[in-house]
């Protein structure tokens, strides 16, 4: 395995193979240029599907026949309903009774509700888990439990995977909350609603069979048809597709913490006294405790200084649409809902739009929104002192988060980290970051509770806060504060060789990789 | 077997210790959330302790969710002292970088953050809300038998901890037991010590007494707490029973309870002995502080509280939460009609004492001294908390 092994632009040592498919090592960002073609579709015939449009089959199983699943094969899975999804462990408990082996699920995130799916790899039904690995399915991996080896991509860097042809989707099973019998599909309506389905619009286009499961059958048209029926070859109606309560919150609770609550505030007053907050601008937000609080107070400030953003992307939680309604911005494009009134706001008003990683992150298409969100605020579970930052792992190794829509953020002009400056002991800020996810030259900003550091090439950044009363320091003086906190700097984890997953940027190169924890 | 701090998976930046004396060397045993990134200094830290607390043989048990040194070695010495040893020197974690401070005696003191004496995740980043004092108290939010355990977290809080210019208050145990927290804190940087249910002016002369004796480096301020009828009565000669007093407070639970009466919204119950208070602070030169307010979800009734005291002739209100500074700062904060009164009247002041005439006048209206003492004191609160420009004198003859 290490003779594979070569450093790459950012100075980490990936592999060039990955489960036996060459890999190009990161050569810096906006780099790599792949040509040829997109990966395309099987011609199909509609004369093969039945004339009065009803594709509903009797069960999962059934439906994977139809769709021909063999051993070897790659099944995908959309995420929107987190940790409440109840699809994947049905589809590959049917796959395992019909006895096949060795197949690769590629979800766009796998959580803690899809730990039966370990058993199955133990027994040998899966192979490979490549997609965000979260909590124990990332923990898993990191022991060197899974046979392959696994893969991490940004939302964006799993459509440019499928579009590159890099990974085929033999099944795409989309999950729907709503949809008709010809497939048309949306997230919008039904007991299970989650808001949109972007996350396997992809896999509905270049899959080669695709299912949807569902809850609620409804007469055709299901509208709007987020999944077109086009595209899909059968449909399945389950008793339950998902736990509305994990899928999304009935309200969203922000952050109770007062250090939580300072350091949001501290990034919203960034913003305002960097000249970003100004009439016409864009931001993007989620929905962790301290984002949530960032957009409260930078709504707050908007308000009192009369300002009005175009646009607001989110991760769409109660406070953007609060936003939306009291007119602080034109208009929310929404990547995935967080809650009841993100669902309603989403459904009823036009001016909340539900987008896709191909309009928001696409790497091959013709640009994408991301590089001009004017700001967006981020997470990081770790940030070394060239800016580098960690989304997948903690500083004893383990591999416990995915990447989500995180590195196709960093696009942004003004990238900016709320985070915490040590947790529990453990420093945030420290020499080395165990795993780069995004590189320092795209991140900006780090604003923890003990102050705000402006990443040093971004002198126009530091020139405009000059003369605030912002708490600024650098990144060094925040360590070294923070390691006099915790005594001394965290000893380094006891990783193994073995490598055990591999990072890709948003191109499809290889960014860094985790070995296996000891 | 002797135990000190908590222990399970809810708890955060604290830990469990269990010191059984014996064998022939210290052996130790760890379980921690951080092990791999500081079980080693965990070890050696715990070793050292050990070495400066005199333990030679013992077995050391640690469970730990995230202690931060300082934590640490106060559950490591509060065990020891536990299983009964006989403690050579107590175990001080790094001091941070410089000495102890004098604080001012007028200082600031709008706001007093309450931290629980035996509670360390509070007290980390306290200082970063910009209270003016934060109160590490030892008093009713510990438990009775964790008193020994918050002394020596206490103690490694002053010696350890930045907070950030905030004035270091301590509030020790209703004496006489109090008397005995003082040797705890004031060598170690208390920089004014509360003195609970204050009833009588022997017991400030008695904290005072006692806190001499101890020869700190410098002035330890007091702040005695009004908390009965007896101590309203008694207040005068309270506040000037020791030339250390630099404020009076007073506790309202307590208070309502002694004369038998509810605690309400309105207050009307405790109005006299608030009154009381500012008028006995005043008398004696010293500034009077309001009681805590309880609700930390209630912002608005928070400011209204505020509002209120500062409209008795209080200075300062007690927090019990962060999010309660910034409101409790913009409540005491001076008004814009009241600030831009003030202004007149200084600038009348000072243009009176350099043409020489005794009498200041503003229009028609004579002002009085009182006045212009007013005056300037809310200038220079809107100054300290940057309402308005220090140089505002010659920007003003500028435009």
């Amino acid at each position: 395995m290490s003779d594979s092994l070569v450093f790459n632009a950012v100075g980490r040592e990936v592999p060039t193979v990955i489960n036996g498919e060459p890999a190009i090592p990161f050569p810096g960002l906006d780099v790599h240029r792949p040509s040829g073609r997109t990966a395309g579709r099987i011609i199909r015939s509609s004369a093969d599907y039945p004339r009065d449009g009803n594709k509903v089959v009797r069960d999962i199983r059934t439906a994977l026949e139809r769709c021909g699943l063999r051993d070897g094969m790659t099944i995908s899975s959309h995420h929107h309903f987190r940790n409440g999804d109840l699809v994947v462990n049905l589809v590959f408990q049917a796959a395992a009774e019909m006895g096949v082996k060795d197949l690769r699920w590629f979800p766009s995130a796998a959580f803690p509700c899809h730990r039966p799916i370990l058993e199955l790899v133990e027994q040998g039904v899966v192979r490979l888990i490549e997609g965000s690995l979260n909590g124990p399915i990332g923990d898993f991996c990191s022991r060197g439990k899974m046979p392959g080896m696994g893969v991490l991509r940004s939302h964006g860097g799993r459509y440019q995977a499928v579009q590159d042809g890099e990974v085929h989707i033999d099944i795409a099973v989309v999950a729907a909350p709503t949809a008709d019998a010809f497939g048309n599909a949306n997230g919008v309506n039904g007991p299970s609603a989650c808001g949109l389905l972007g996350f396997g619009l992809a896999d509905s286009e270049y899959a080669d069979r695709v299912i949807v499961v569902t809850d609620n059958l409804v007469p055709f048209p299901c509208y709007p048809w987020q999944i077109m029926g086009q595209l899909v070859d059968h449909v399945v109606v389950v008793d339950k597709i998902g736990e509305p309560e994990k899928i999304v919150s009935g309200t969203t609770r922000i952050t109770r913490s007062p250090d939580r609550l300072r350091i949001a505030e501290l990034a919203a007053r960034f913003m305002k006294e960097a000249g970003i907050m100004k009439d016409g601008f864009s931001f993007q937000a989620g929905a962790g405790g301290t984002a949530l609080a960032f957009a409260i107070y930078l709504a707050q400030l908007m308000k009192e200084a009369g300002v009005k953003a175009r646009f607001v992307r989110g991760g769409s939680t109660q406070y953007l649409v609060n936003m939306l309604e009291e007119g602080l911005t034109d208009f929310i494009l929404d990547g995935q809902t967080f809650d009841l009134e993100g669902v309603r706001s989403m459904r009823d008003d036009p001016r909340h739009i539900a987008t896709s990683p191909f309009t928001s992150y696409n790497w091959h298409g013709k640009g994408h929104f991301a590089t001009f969100v004017d700001a967006v605020v981020l997470g990081a579970t770790e940030v070394d002192v060239n800016f580098n930052a960690n989304v997948v792992t903690h500083t004893d190794g383990r591999m416990l988060h995915g990447i989500g829509g995180w590195q196709n953020c960093l696009g942004s002009p003004c990238v900016i980290l709320p985070i915490p400056s040590f947790r529990n002991r453990i420093p945030v800020i420290i020499d080395e970051v165990t795993t780069i996810c995004g590189p320092g030259e795209a991140i900006d900003v780090v604003v923890t509770e003990r102050g705000i550091a402006i990443n040093p090439l971004r002198q126009d950044l530091i020139d405009a806060v000059k003369g605030s009363d912002l708490p600024l320091k650098t990144i060094d003086e925040l360590k070294w504060e923070i390691e006099r906190i915790c005594g001394g700097p965290p000893a380094k984890p006891r990783l193994g060789e073995r490598v055990v997953a591999a990072i890709k940027w948003v191109d499809g190169t290889v960014i860094d990789c985790v070995r296996q924890v000891l | 077997m002797a135990e000190a701090g908590v222990r399970g998976p809810q708890v955060r930046s604290d830990c469990w210790v269990n010191l059984e004396p014996g064998g022939s060397d210290i052996r130790i045993e760890l379980k921690s959330t951080v092990l791999s990134m500081y079980g080693e200094a965990i070890h050696s830290q715990t070793r050292l302790v050990m070495e400066t607390l005199g333990v030679t043989d013992a077995l050391v048990q640690i469970e730990d969710g995230g202690a931060l040194p300082f934590v640490l070695a106060a559950r490591l010495e509060t065990a020891a002292r536990r299983a009964g040893l006989p403690i050579e020197a107590p175990a001080l974690p790094e001091p941070l970088a410089g000495r102890f401070v004098q604080s001012p005696k007028n200082r600031l003191r709008r706001s007093r953050l309450y931290l629980p004496g035996n509670q360390p995740n509070f007290m980390i980043n306290a200082g970063l809300h910009g209270p003016d004092a934060v109160i590490l108290d030892l008093e009713d939010s510990v438990a009775p038998g964790e008193k020994d355990a918050a002394r020596a977290l206490v103690r490694n809080a002053l010696v350890a901890v930045d907070f950030c210019g905030a004035e270091k208050m301590v509030r020790i145990n209703q004496l006489p037991a109090g008397i005995r927290d003082l040797s705890w804190v004031v060598p170690y940087g208390a920089q004014l010590i509360l003195i609970p249910k204050c009833e009588d002016p022997e017991q400030v002369k008695a904290v005072h007494q006692a806190i001499v004796t101890l020869d700190p480096p410098g002035r330890v301020w007091l702040m005695p707490i009004v908390e009965s009828a007896l101590g309203c009565l008694r207040a005068y000669e309270i506040a000037t029973a020791s030339p250390a007093v630099v404020a009076l407070t007073i506790g309202l639970e307590d208070y309502t309870a002694d004369i038998g009466a509810q605690r309400t919204q309105e207050g009307r119950e405790s109005f006299w002995a608030r009154s009381v208070i500012v008028n006995a602070a005043r008398a004696a030169g010293v500034q009077a502080i309001d009681t805590v307010f309880s609700d930390v979800e209630d912002m608005e009734g928070l400011r209204a509280s505020v509002v209120e005291a500062k409209g008795l002739g209080f200075e300062g209100k007690g927090c019990i939460h962060p999010r309660q500074i910034r409101v409790v700062h913009e409540a005491f904060a001076p008004a814009p009609q009241e600030l831009e009164k003030a202004m007149r009247i200084v600038r009348a002041f000072e243009e009176a004492e350099q043409r020489g005439l005794a009498v200041v006048s503003l229009g028609s209206k004579m002002i009085d001294p009182p006045v212009v003492k007013r005056a300037l004191a809310t200038v220079d609160l809107a100054v300290t908390m940057g309402r308005l420009q220090p140089d505002w004198r010659e920007r003003e003859a500028l435009a």
